[in-house]
This record gives structure tokens, sequence and C-alpha cells, in this order.
């Protein structure tokens, strides 16, 4: 049952509509430092540009659509109206507020120090108070996720709660513990310089706190597809899913290792010890292993659909899959990119193979093909199987969906892959301008040319979501039916404690996070002699 | 099993999810701390214990080489956004009436005849830092040195807000303003060159880069190279030496025809 159809339309035309502005700015970026673009002769303004890009795309837009996700999920999932309405309209607010607060200064250019911060740069005290309301406001949320499932289980002592709501407070507590790393960066270090109470910053130990965080927030934004995946494609397509106690398990794994891994972020820092980066690195290794069973799992819940509509033979069913069902596109546009994405992403984690694309634009491809790739186009696909249900109104336009599907996933193509490629080459990443006229870049011209293609492919793909999103909200009214999630073929009539609680898992999260980052931290804030002056932006 | 026995050995899940956590930990600690350590034949450790206090990253107190002594005096001046912000009027009557002593070369108005530097209305945080190098020998010159080697840190304060207080003037050598060279708007990314536009005005400015607009070419052109020799030092961390050594010559000069050509009021506008 939704009741608060309001509350939830409210996160998600929010999140869409500050991502249409912030896909708009990533397409003119792409552009005007490519070939094909005429310089503008001020970087100030392309890492303006960027800072809103990314300050949007990485805190506002994932954050709107996981909590409007999850206040849906908690009404459907546990069949309960959802508690504490008040509450997540004040969290609503917050970040509304907290985004025009952050979005100011940086269109004042007065801090344009992109959303990962970059210590010892300091931009506008209030760009970051912007950033911390959007977080606080995201906290009400994981809070209302905590006391919903506590209200349902004392209704229901006992009884397994539905993956898709346990799933959900899993992505709910994860966001909690992620966001601590950002948070005390920015209250320790970067609020009390960038409000004039100090002068020197501690550089080093800022991005330690905020490689905890930066890790893990790609989990948090993955949770919202990794959820459909489990619950939702299974139901479109016609099929169950394959097994709910390994859908448990890569939620619990994604809990417990997502965590403590983010130094792999900092390979190239000196201020980190060799050894933690080791730890960091293996444990990063074992992350892909929820991805490795959530990959199992669909394809063999995927598989059953097929045959339930008749497919044969070792491969064969694969043509008996529902290819029209947007549902069905998505998921396979979404697992393609997710593969290319991961492949890439462990030469990321491996210490040595680093070193050769450390901050080149290798990197920018590749978390661009993840998240702008194998999670948004997952977010598309959970808007489109959600509206009817929110609106009352029915989508119409199943053919332009597909396209719009199909365009995300060959403008993110199209964009990403040449954007590895001249990683590869060494061309390096946050550079507002390249010469292509010296000869030791200009062979990658067309490389660059093709990726900003690419990037007004993805603009064409986006508006295209919002103006079906938009059509549908002017629909004829038609009965959806109850939402429903998709059933496992043995449904779980008892659940393990463990397996239906997050306790344990949560305890793991903390503990590891001691472990791989208490003696880091500490080591770093105790030693004097580590700060440096700030470097403050557009200031004299 | 109810929720209390959740934390306790006889839970076959609490058994694993906490025993495989914890080996992985420790396979991984043993590794990363005491096998790869030595597997690194090039490096020298007293003990197992040296080896995992390297790998945490603990500083090194005694270092094990000698650090050969440093050749000539860096800078050791910390300057911040808000160095010398709020001069009071007493301050800067200081400094107007020690300024005497710098008219020579600097001009009674703070725009010099003579090459040397422009110093009307430039950044207080900028005099301020050469003034404190030139007095520690950090930066050196055989007219300014003797200068600058007997103020005291309030002279110096008092210098600097005066000369900060001053009007940008225009100055003695107009030539027709040049259009922008690619070295001033774009730098050489290639080359790791940042726009000299992006510290020194024009686009951003950093604190303890001075503003350049109108100072004498031959001025600098001859700290870009001194810069790029290492005759000049007293930048922090290098960031001018890094830059000059990258830029061609012909960059040299098209950087100090472009900035030489430029009235000072055009500062003002991106203040």
């Amino acid at each position: 049952m939704l009741v608060n159809r309001k509350l939830i339309l409210a996160h998600f035309w929010l999140a869409f509509a500050v991502f249409g502005i912030a896909l708009t700015l990533g397409a003119w970026q792409m552009f005007i430092r490519s070939p094909i673009g005429t310089w503008l002769s001020n970087p100030e303004l392309y890492y303006r540009s960027l800072t809103a890009h990314g300050t949007v795309m990485g805190y506002v837009f994932p954050t709107l659509v996981a909590m409007g996700f999850g206040y849906a999920i908690s009404e459907t999932a546990l069949q309960q109206r959802l508690v504490g309405v008040r509450w997540a309209w004040t969290g609503f607010w917050l970040i509304v507020i907290g985004s025009i607060m952050a979005v100011i200064p940086i269109a004042l250019g007065r801090a344009s120090v992109l959303y990962t911060f970059y210590p010892p740069l300091i931009g506008n005290v209030f760009y970051y108070l912007g950033v911390v309301l959007v977080v606080v406001g995201s906290w009400i949320w994981v809070a209302l996720m905590s006391v919903n499932l506590r209200v349902w289980r004392k209704a229901n002592p006992g009884a397994p709660v539905p993956l898709a709501m346990f799933a959900n407070v899993a992505g709910s507590y994860l966001w909690a513990w992620t966001a601590v790393g950002a948070a005390l960066e920015l209250l320790l270090q970067i609020i009390p310089v960038a409000a004039g109470l100090k002068n020197t910053i501690d550089a080093g130990l800022a991005r330690i706190f905020f490689s905890w965080t930066l890790h893990a927030i790609v989990y948090f934004w993955l949770m919202p597809t990794y959820i459909a995946y489990y619950t939702i494609v299974p139901r479109a397509i016609g099929g169950r899913v394959y097994s709910d106690s390994m859908a448990r398990i890569s939620f619990i794994l994604f809990l417990v290792v997502a965590m403590p891994i983010g130094m792999h972020h900092t390979f190239a820092d000196p201020q980190v010890g060799a050894g933690f980066k080791f730890i960091h690195s293996a444990f990063t290794a074992l992350v892909a292993l929820p991805t490795l069973l959530t990959v199992f799992t669909i394809c063999a819940s995927v598989e059953i659909a097929a045959r339930l509509r008749g497919g044969r033979g070792m491969f064969g069913w694969i043509r008996a899959l529902p290819w029209d069902n947007p549902m069905m596109l998505a998921l396979a546009f979404s697992f393609v990119m997710l593969g290319f994405g991961g492949a890439g992403g462990l030469i990321n984690m491996s210490y040595q193979l680093d070193a050769s694309i450390h901050n080149t634009q290798w990197i920018t491809g590749h978390f661009h093909l993840i998240f702008g790739g194998a999670i948004v186009i997952m977010y598309f696909a959970i808007a489109y199987d959600l509206w009817p249900h929110l609106t009352g109104r029915e989508l119409m336009d199943i053919r332009l969906i597909r396209t719009q599907l199909w365009l995300w996933f060959i403008g993110m193509i199209v964009t990403t892959f040449p954007w590895h490629w001249v990683g590869i080459l060494g061309m390096p990443r946050r550079m507002a301008y390249f010469d292509f006229a010296d000869p030791a870049i200009a062979p990658q011209a067309l490389s660059v040319t093709f990726s900003a293609i690419g990037g007004f492919v993805l603009l064409a793909s986006g508006i295209m979501f919002i103006v079906i999103l938009a059509r549908g909200m002017r629909a004829p009214l038609a009965d959806a039916g109850p939402y429903r999630f998709a059933l496992a073929v043995h449904e779980p009539k008892t659940v393990p404690v463990a397996l239906n609680t997050h306790a344990l898992w949560v305890a793991l999260m903390i503990g590891l996070t001691l472990t791989n980052y208490g003696y880091p931290i500490l080591n770093l804030a105790l030693s004097s002699g580590t700060s440096v002056p700030a470097v403050y932006v557009g200031a004299q | 099993m109810s929720r209390r026995d959740l934390f306790t050995i006889s839970n076959s899940h609490f058994r694993i999810g906490v025993g495989i956590t914890a080996a992985i930990l420790i396979v991984t600690a043993v590794a990363g701390f005491i096998v790869l350590p030595f597997a690194q034949p090039w490096v020298q450790f007293a003990g197992v214990w040296d080896a995992i206090c390297s790998a945490a990253g603990v500083p090194q107190r005694t270092a094990n080489v000698t650090v050969p002594e440093q050749a000539k005096r860096l800078s050791e001046v910390v300057l911040t956004s808000n160095t010398l912000s709020r001069p009071s009027q007493e301050a800067i009557g200081r400094g107007a009436t020690l300024a005497q002593r710098c008219a020579i070369c600097h001009g009674p108005t703070g725009v010099s005849r003579a090459d040397s530097p422009n110093l009307a209305g430039q950044y207080a945080a900028v005099i301020y830092k050469q003034l404190h190098d030139f007095r520690s020998g950090a930066r050196t010159n055989a007219v300014m040195s003797p200068f600058a080697v007997n103020l005291t840190d309030q002279e110096i304060a008092d210098l600097s807000n005066y000369y900060a207080y001053l009007p940008r003037l225009p100055a003695y050598h107009p030539t027709p303003q040049l259009p922008k060279p690619n070295i001033v708007i774009y730098g050489a990314p290639m080359r790791g060159i940042a726009p000299c536009g992006s510290c020194h005005g024009s686009l951003d400015n950093k604190t303890g880069s001075p503003w350049l607009e109108g100072q004498s070419e031959a001025y600098m052109k001859a700290q870009l190279q001194a810069f790029a020799t290492s005759e000049r030092r007293n930048d922090i961390s290098q960031q001018m030496r890094n830059i000059a050594r990258a830029m061609t010559p012909q960059e040299i000069e098209a950087a100090a025809a472009y900035y030489a050509s430029q009235p000072p009021d055009v500062v003002k506008a991106v203040d």
C-alpha cells in the first residue's frame, strides 16, 4: 500500500530535476574540454561547473532516490503506513535548503573545490554547511527506516523481514556509518578553517576521513539498484528470486566489507602506511564477492523466468526472455556496464596496477560507467516501475522508454570507453583544458571527441527520461493494483536471526572500521606538524 | 533462537561471521605488515617490530640516513589569507616613514623607474613574505638584502601594510596592451604548468602570489630565469621553480611581455 505518494514523488522529482541540471553541466564540461569545443579561456568556470556536477550527482541525486525508494519500500513491503511522515518531510526540506545553500557559493565561484573537497583548498563555509544539511536530512531517513522496521517487528514478532525492507535498512545503516567519515572531515577539519577559526588544515588526515566515506558511498548509491535486481526485476519479467538467503547474504556482505576499504583511494598518499594500504586492497577484493553472488542469483532468477516462458536448451532460454520489457533491457544493460566497470575496478584496487592509471581519465571513466551506467540505469527502471503506482496513471510510452534506455546504454559506452582508453595513454583527470595541437596528445583528440559525443547522447536520453515521467503525470487515470515485490522460489517461512536482523553485521562493520582506520587516523591526529596553510578559493 | 542469543558462540552465524572476518583480517595483516615488508630486498629492517612500524606508517623519529645539510636557506614564512588583512592607520603611517628609504628604487609613489618591482597596491602578504625572505637570506639580492637585513618584524609588517594601502598607478613603461598568450590563460597541462593567471590574477589569485600587471618586463623575465636555474629558491615547495623550469624561453618572454603591457587597474577589476 502506497499512502504517502506525495512524499515519495517529491523526493523523486527533486532528484530527477537536479539530475537534469547536473547532466547538462556534465555534457557541457565534456564538450568544452574536447577538441570540438572552443576553450573559454577561464578554467575557473569549468571547475565551478565540475563542483556543481559532482555535488549534485554524488550527494543530492542518489540520496534522494534512495530516500524516496526507501519510503516506498517501507510502505509496500511492510504493508504499513509510514511512521514519522512529518520527520520525513523535515528531512526532505533540509535537503532542499542544504542544496540551495551549497549551490549559491558554487555559482558565485566561491567554492570551486570539487565535490571531494580537496583540502587544503577551502571554499565558502556555506557550501560545506549545505552539504552537512543534505547529510543530516538523509540521516532522518536512516532513523525512520529503522523505526518503521521496529514498529513492524513488534506487530509481527519473529516473522521474516521482507527482503526489500531488509536490504533497504542495510543500505541505510551503511550510509549512516559511512557518512560519518565526511562529517568528521567537515566538522573537525574543513568548517573551522572555512569559518575563519583556523588557518591551517591537516590535509592528509582530511583525505583519510574522506576515503572512509568515498568508497562505501558508492555502495550506498548501489543499494537501490541491487534491491531492484532482487525484488523488482524477477517479478517484472515473470520469474522468481532464485534464493532469498543468497540475497540476504549479499546485502550483509556489502554492509560488512563496503566500509573498511576506502584507502585504495589513497594508494598514492604518503601519509598512509603501506601495510594498511595492503589490508584495504585485500578487503576491496572481497567486495567483489557480493556482486558475483548477485550476478549468479539474478542470472538464475532470470533463467527461471525464461524457462517458465518456454525457454529450452543450455543457452536457448535467453531468447525466450521478454526483451521488449523495459525492466529486462535495463537489467541487461546494467549487467554489461557492471561487468566492464567491475573489471576496471579490479585494476583500481590492485596496489601496483593502480599506479599506471592513478589520477588519469581512466578513473573518471570507471566511476561514470559504474555509477552513471550500471546504477543510474536501474534508477530509471525503478522510477518507471513505481510511477504508475505513485501517480495512479499509466506510463503509455513503452517504446520511448525502450529508446531512452538504449540511448543511455549506448551513450554511456561511447562516453566511458574512450575515457578509459585515454587514461591508459596517460591523460590526467581534473584538467580544464587540453591543447590538442600538442603532438603529445594530438592522437587522443579522436577518442576525446567520441567521448564528448557520448555525453550528448546521454543528455538526450536524460531529457527523454524526464519527459516520459512528466507525461506520465498527465496520462489518463488507471489503477495499477497493489505494488508487489518479487517472490522467492522458496518463500522464507523462518529466517535465522542473523539473516533477519542487522546488529551482528553492523557490529562487524564498525569493528572493521576501527581495525582498518583506527591507527592511521590516530597517528595523523596525534602527530604534530602535519598541518599545512589553507588555500582559500577566490580569496586574495 | 531469540535475538538475545545473536552474539553468542553457540550461534553458528556469529561464529562463522566473526571467525571468517577475523581470519581474513589476521592473514592480510600478517601479509601486509610482516611478509611484504621483508619481501623487499632493498629495504633493511632492524627486526619484525621495525618492519611492522614501517608498514603501519609510524613516523621515523631517527632517520638512519644522514640528511645532507641544506646548502642554502629556504623560506620559513607562513602565509594565510588573513595575514595582515586588517591594518591600522598607525601601521600604515609608520610604514610610510620607513618607505622613504625604499623610494630610490621603488619610486616615491611605489612605482619604479628602475626595473624594480612596482609596490603601490601590491598585496600586503606578498611584500611581507619577500621582506622576510630577504632578511633570512632565503632570497638574496646585492641591493635589496642590505636594506632588509636589519628590519624588525614590526617594520616589515608596517611596510607591507603601507604599500598595500597605496593606490595602483599606471606604470612608467607603457606599451600597447598585448593579447593573452597561451601560457597565461591555458598554462601547459601536458608539462604540468598551470596557467599564470590561476595564481597571479586575471583568472584567480592565490595567497602569497603577487599581481603582475604593469611590472617591469626585464624584472619578470629575470625572475623567471632565476627560478628556472634555481638561483632564486624562496618559493614554497618549489612551486615557481617547477613551473619556470618547464617553460620554454619563448613562453617566459611572452608571459613577461604580456603582464608588463597590462595597466594595473585591471587588477582592481578582479579583486
